[in-house]
């Protein structure tokens, strides 16, 4: 694993506390899982992910992430109805690993409520709270 | 394993460690009402030879197959067993080994486990096996289960009536206490599963069908995989006699999602109705919902071959909540059974006897039908198919068991109140011609 100066932490995305990641684009909001969460579960082989057409809450568990060591639960970073997943990850699972924040996010939804992105820390407040 | 009692001086030995001055003051936490009060009612002791002759005596009354000729199937064959299967088995490192819990240490049980499930695929047509259930009707409840978890807006699954019915009574069962809801899709007059019936039937999460059924047909699996790719839900396909599958074409040839059997046939006896071996297949695509253990193969960091327990990460080891079934076990020694047992057949062995079997069910329904039987349905089978009796058939088939020690067929009635005087026939490769004729010339 690698020290948090080695990661990667993008400033125009927000993250939650559970290590997804949301990024605004035009109406939707892609999401995926922080290059933390990624480094932490290590070789990932498996992404289970919602229906298009899903609707989940803040907070609600939609889907998981399975490592050869571990399955994570991932959490919605704010509300709204899924609209696309990334079906590269079916095939190739290791996107997730080896490119986080770009070829590698998991779905984009169809926020509820844009404002709910307030509720989540920018890269400084991650890394503040990252670092303890 | 031999049960030796305690001897006096054992249990001076142990009063010595524990510091109790005897018995009744080791027992003495017990309350005295739960003691019995006077001695066992048991016969007296006996010595090895005369409890062996009295065990004899008391196995003798058992009619069993062997001693006896079966005409009965009903998902309970009776095959012969090449010795080689017996002697293999019953070896201490097999005989004795449970569910590898140290992987690391039990290379011989994983590698066998391993063996069993690539045959398996092999057999069935599938992607992957699970390292085996409890019995087939387990694997079919199991797979209802992965159909309907999988399924987000569909809580049914269509069963048909012509799946045996202990197997379609297990399913009930597990999925009783759940929202989930089993409806039995008709027979048609043909003795097959109704497909237009299947067609009227919503919100399905999946469509299990037997092939051959429990009356013997070899259903059209192709049909029924079409109309499920419609309702967008899955086949199950199930089985009672695993080695209908040397000569008929195996379930994922037909686009099956999940398969469930009885794998009772590939050296296993019948030993009274249990234990049995569950079979349950599925496609790559459901391996992460597949309940049970999986045994992959790969290299150490020295480049040696070696044998893991894979996919651990679905249930019983990390996520135990998230499991979708309370399955964690497997019938160990069974399944090394079936893999000796195919192992030693060969793909080219199990095919012949798979035709043997065949051959002599048709020889034996030919020369019923010309001994006064009504045969019923015209389709294809494989061992077993279903006959009207003649009058006073019932009285005959116990005078039968009787004097020849013959069983001739399992009465339908039970199973199907609208099928009185309908008999279910079986033959497998153990049934002589002789037998067969006796039976015709008997109820002539």
């Amino acid at each position: 694993m690698k020290t948090i100066e080695e990661l990667n932490f993008p400033s125009d995305v927000k993250y939650t506390d559970d290590h997804e990641w949301a990024k605004v684009e035009g109406d939707l909001v892609s999401v995926g899982i922080s290059d933390y969460a990624q480094d932490q579960l290590g070789e990932i082989v498996f992404v289970e992910m919602p229906e298009i057409g899903d609707t989940f809450g803040q907070g609600d568990e939609f889907g998981s992430v399975e490592s050869v060591k571990a399955v994570s639960e991932i959490f919605l970073p704010i509300a709204g109805e899924i609209v696309e997943v990334n079906s590269e990850l079916e095939d190739a699972p290791e996107l997730v690993n080896t490119s986080c924040y770009d070829k590698g996010w998991l779905v984009k939804i169809k926020p509820d409520d844009l404002s709910e992105m307030d509720s989540l820390k920018d890269q400084a407040a991650y890394l503040e709270m990252l670092k303890g | 394993m031999r049960y030796l009692p305690h001897t006096r001086q054992d249990i001076e030995q142990m009063l010595a460690v524990t510091g109790h001055a005897d018995l009744n003051q080791l027992f003495e936490t017990i309350p005295d009402s739960a003691k019995t009060k006077t001695g066992l009612n048991l016969p007296d002791a006996l010595s090895e030879w005369d409890l062996n002759v009295e065990m004899e005596a008391l196995a003798s009354q058992n009619a069993a197959c062997g001693s006896y000729t079966c005409l009965m199937g009903a998902g309970s064959y009776d095959h012969h067993i090449p010795a080689i299967v017996p002697y293999l088995i019953s070896r201490s490192e097999f005989m004795t080994a449970y569910t590898p819990y140290q992987p690391e240490v039990s290379q011989g049980t994983l590698q066998g486990i391993y063996e069993f499930q690539t045959m398996i695929t092999a057999l069935l047509g599938m992607d992957i096996a699970t390292a085996s259930h409890y019995d087939g009707g387990t694997a079919l409840a199991e797979c209802a289960l992965i159909a309907l978890n999988k399924s987000k807006k569909a809580n049914k699954i269509a069963v048909s009536s012509l799946i045996h019915p202990a197997h379609r009574q297990i399913t009930k069962t597990y999925l009783n206490p759940s929202e989930f809801e089993m409806v039995e899709i008709p027979a048609d007059k043909n003795g097959l599963t109704d497909v237009a019936a299947l067609k009227a039937m919503d919100g399905i999460a999946g469509v299990a069908v037997q092939s051959p059924n429990f009356l013997g047909n070899i259903e059209d699996l192709g049909s029924f995989k079409a109309v499920a790719d419609e309702k967008e839900c899955l086949l199950i396909a199930s089985f009672t006699e695993a080695l209908a599958h040397g000569l008929l074409k195996s379930p994922g040839c037909f686009g099956a999602d999940l398969v469930a059997g009885e794998g009772q046939s590939l050296g296993m006896t019948k030993s009274f109705g249990g234990p049995g071996l569950g079979l349950l297949a599925g496609t790559k695509k459901l391996m992460r919902t597949l309940p049970g253990r999986f045994v992959g193969k790969t290299t150490d960091s020295n480049g040696q071959r070696g044998y893991v327990l894979t996919l651990a990460t679905r249930e019983q080891h990390i996520r135990r909540e998230k499991a979708s079934s309370n399955i964690c076990s497997n019938n160990g020694l069974n399944a090394m059974t079936a893999a000796v047992y195919m192992a030693a057949a060969g793909k080219k062995g199990i095919r012949e006897i798979a035709q043997l079997n065949h051959d002599k069910a048709v020889y034996l329904k030919n020369v019923l039908v010309d001994a006064g039987f009504s045969s019923i349905y015209n389709g294809a089978f494989f061992n077993e198919f279903v006959l009207k009796a003649p009058a006073g058939f019932a009285a005959k088939r116990r005078e039968l068991a009787k004097k020849h020690n013959l069983y001739a067929g399992v009465p339908l009635e039970s199973y199907y109140p609208d099928m009185p005087d309908h008999y279910l026939f079986c033959a497998t490769e153990t049934v002589t011609r002789q037998a067969m004729d006796l039976l015709a010339k008997e109820v002539q």
